[in-house]
């Protein structure tokens, strides 16, 4: 087995609960939120990881470390070799390392053509290509759009096509990894299919790595070869694709799952509904932290800490009671 | 069975300095008594359109070109502004999609639930009383001391319910919801969804439900409408329209929904193609370009074809179409 492209060793990141000098009169515990808690993560290369969770789960916080944009507290993130949590020349390895944000049109310069849009990585990173309109053109047509675009702006663009600008983009330099933040987020169902088809078969064609965010579960299946389930910003299961969309062991996979209604009027699937929502990070329940939401909670679940631990789907599991039985389909 | 809201032969135009753009185009559905009726569309269909002219709080540019929408055999169109301040929120009242700009953030939620009651000639202990039976009811834990909270206090879910509690205060005779789950996780908004259906069971109001969920909208409606570009092109119970979509439209639309989709595809499905401009509207059939059944005769308007159980389809075609 060859070693992993992303490693991401106890990966620990806070923000700050209170600012200026009330932070001062605070005790030293309540001063921050601790958004992402011990994450370790490996991908391999070629290999696509789905990060799925609920807002406020650090989905996103997550992809945003790893590439510099928010800092870490502890723990190591390793890049190809690369020691990415040791002040790594971070121009350096964006040039590897490239993001899809998750605003498509927000994300776009509003005063810049889609041809400077999609040539500005080269301009940053001084690697200006020996026919850059060849090149804008090629890069546009990877990504399904027509040289007819080269003089738009984003306010010209509809969601879907501000969305493949973003993939152009995102692929100007031939990155080793693409970390893609909710890629359907804002797209029409009749839409999100094509730029789904299309991020498969840039994968594809490059042996692209990439770490996918979404909430969107019904995509699951046909982007990910695994999927990491956080809440709290810890990872409460991991497993590969097709096992946890059928066999979730952690009662908070499945109530996400189950949680996602079907276009078909006559499926009746039983259904975990969860009491609550989920905590503040400011109040991160003790035990087990999804017990007060748990439908199988048991007694033990309010003191005892769970850690990561392999699960009979063949991922791994953070729960002391996991469920083994599959979800019933109907 | 008579109906609550029916919108009758319904256009909207905007003035843009492109020209007039025909927002809606003879839009036409019905809401019976004590049903949810899902309205789905993409991004562009007219949904929000549509919601404003039912509310009558349409933009300045815009302009009700011709039909008539009635709420109890009260045609609104042309109402004075007054009758039509005496129906909204007691009549006809609407959840937005994002309870944070939907609730006024400068007033603490139980002012905002009073002024809902400003009409009724009781006491502001008795308006307190019920507004606070009515957070309890859409399963918000302590009501008494929330009256007095201000909306930035409370998380995304407490939010919506809140705004649901308001739009259900007054008993309405039809509730719209905009898209209420879309700013929602996943396990807040099954929640939500089970909370719409058991207030439409108590109160016994008609649900306009407005998504682009069509997994919402399988699950919590009766009927469905399907707009495209500004018209409804199908209609019908959810079993009928969801399981023999009768429109290539709707047809294609199921299929592009990966949650139907139960295996590994190499390709997902898309519909090719983009929205017709509307200031601009082509004749005859509005989705003949991107359809797989167009032929000739979909130069013409298509015709309204009945099928059974009040299902029907604005297709030259509707009878060959097949998911």
């Amino acid at each position: 087995m060859s070693a992993p492209i992303l490693s991401l060793r106890n990966l620990r990141v806070d923000f700050p609960a209170v600012h200026g000098w009330r932070a001062l009169l605070t005790p030293r515990d309540k001063r921050h939120v601790r958004a992402i808690d011990d994450v370790s993560i490996d991908i391999m290369p070629g290999e696509t990881l789905a990060i799925v969770g609920e807002s406020g789960s650090g989905k996103t916080t997550l992809a945003r470390a790893v590439n510099g944009l928010v800092p870490l507290v502890a723990g190591e993130v390793w890049f190809d070799g690369m020691a990415l949590h040791d002040r790594p020349d971070w121009h350096s390895v964006r040039q590897r390392v490239a993001m899809m944000f998750q605003d498509p049109v927000g994300s776009l310069s509003p005063r810049k053509t889609v041809r400077d849009l999609v040539l500005e990585p080269f301009a940053i990173h001084g690697s200006k290509p020996a026919r850059p309109e060849d090149k804008a053109v090629a890069l546009l047509a990877a990504a399904g759009l027509g040289s007819d675009f080269l003089n738009r702006y984003p306010h010209q663009l509809s969601g879907g096509q501000a969305r493949r600008v973003g993939v152009a983009r995102a692929l100007a330099l031939t990155p080793a990894l693409v970390l893609a933040d909710e890629p359907t987020a804002g797209l029409d169902v009749s839409v999100q299919g094509e730029i789904l088809n299309l991020l498969n078969r840039i994968k594809a064609d490059h042996g692209l790595t990439t770490l996918i965010i979404t909430h969107n579960l019904n995509i699951l299946r046909h982007i990910a070869d695994r999927i990491a389930v956080m809440y709290l910003g810890r990872i409460v299961e991991i497993g590969p694709v097709e096992r946890l969309l059928s066999a979730p062991t952690h009662p908070y996979t499945r109530a996400l799952m189950a949680a996602n209604p079907e276009p078909d009027p006559t499926a009746r699937r039983e259904r975990l509904v969860l009491k609550g929502e989920t905590p503040a990070l400011t109040a991160r329940p003790a035990g087990c932290e999804f017990h007060p939401r748990c439908p199988v909670a048991r007694p033990d679940c309010a003191t005892r800490v769970p850690v990561l631990a392999p699960s009979p789907n063949g991922g791994a599991v953070s729960c002391h009671y996991p469920l083994t039985e599959d979800i019933d389909q109907s | 069975m008579t109906d609550t809201l029916s919108v009758e032969r319904l256009s909207v135009h905007y003035d843009t300095r492109e020209g007039v753009l025909r927002a809606l185009r003879e839009v036409s559905l019905a809401v019976p008594a004590g049903q949810i009726v899902g309205v789905v569309g993409e991004s562009g269909c007219g949904k929000s359109t549509l919601i404003n002219a039912l509310l009558q709080l349409l933009p300045e540019n815009a302009r009700i070109a011709d039909g008539a929408i009635r709420l109890n055999g009260e045609d609104l169109v042309g109402a004075s502004s007054r009758r039509l301040r005496d129906l909204r929120g007691r009549e006809i009242s609407v959840v937005f999609q994002d309870p944070m700009t939907s609730l006024n953030p400068v007033l603490s939620i139980g002012r905002q639930m009073r002024d809902i009651q400003y009409r009724d000639p009781v006491s502001r202990a008795e308006k307190n009383r019920r507004s606070a039976a009515m957070l309890a009811r859409v399963g918000i834990p302590d009501p008494v001391a929330k009256l007095d909270v201000y909306a930035h206090e409370l998380s995304g879910g407490m939010r919506q319910r809140v705004a649901i509690a308001m739009a259900a205060l007054m008993k309405p005779k039809v509730l719209i919801a905009d898209e209420p789950t879309t700013a929602l996780d996943a396990t807040l908004e099954v929640q939500i969804i089970e909370l719409l259906q058991d207030l439409q069971r108590e109160i016994g109001c008609s649900i306009l439900f407005i998504s682009h969920h069509l997994g919402v909208i399988a699950e919590l409606c009766h009927r469905v409408v399907v707009m495209y570009a500004g018209e409804a092109v199908e209609e019908g119970p959810v079993e009928e329209v969801f399981l023999r979509p009768a429109h290539p439209y709707t047809a294609r639309l199921i299929e592009c929904d990966p949650g139907r989709l139960k295996q590994k595809v190499a390709q997902l499905p898309s519909i090719a193609g983009s929205l017709p401009d509307l200031t601009n509207p082509p004749t005859g059939c509005i989705f003949r370009a991107r359809c797989d059944h167009a032929t000739a005769a979909c130069a013409q308007k298509p015709p309204r074809v009945e099928l059974d159980n009040g299902h029907w389809a604005a297709c030259h075609h509707a009878r060959e179409v097949q998911i």
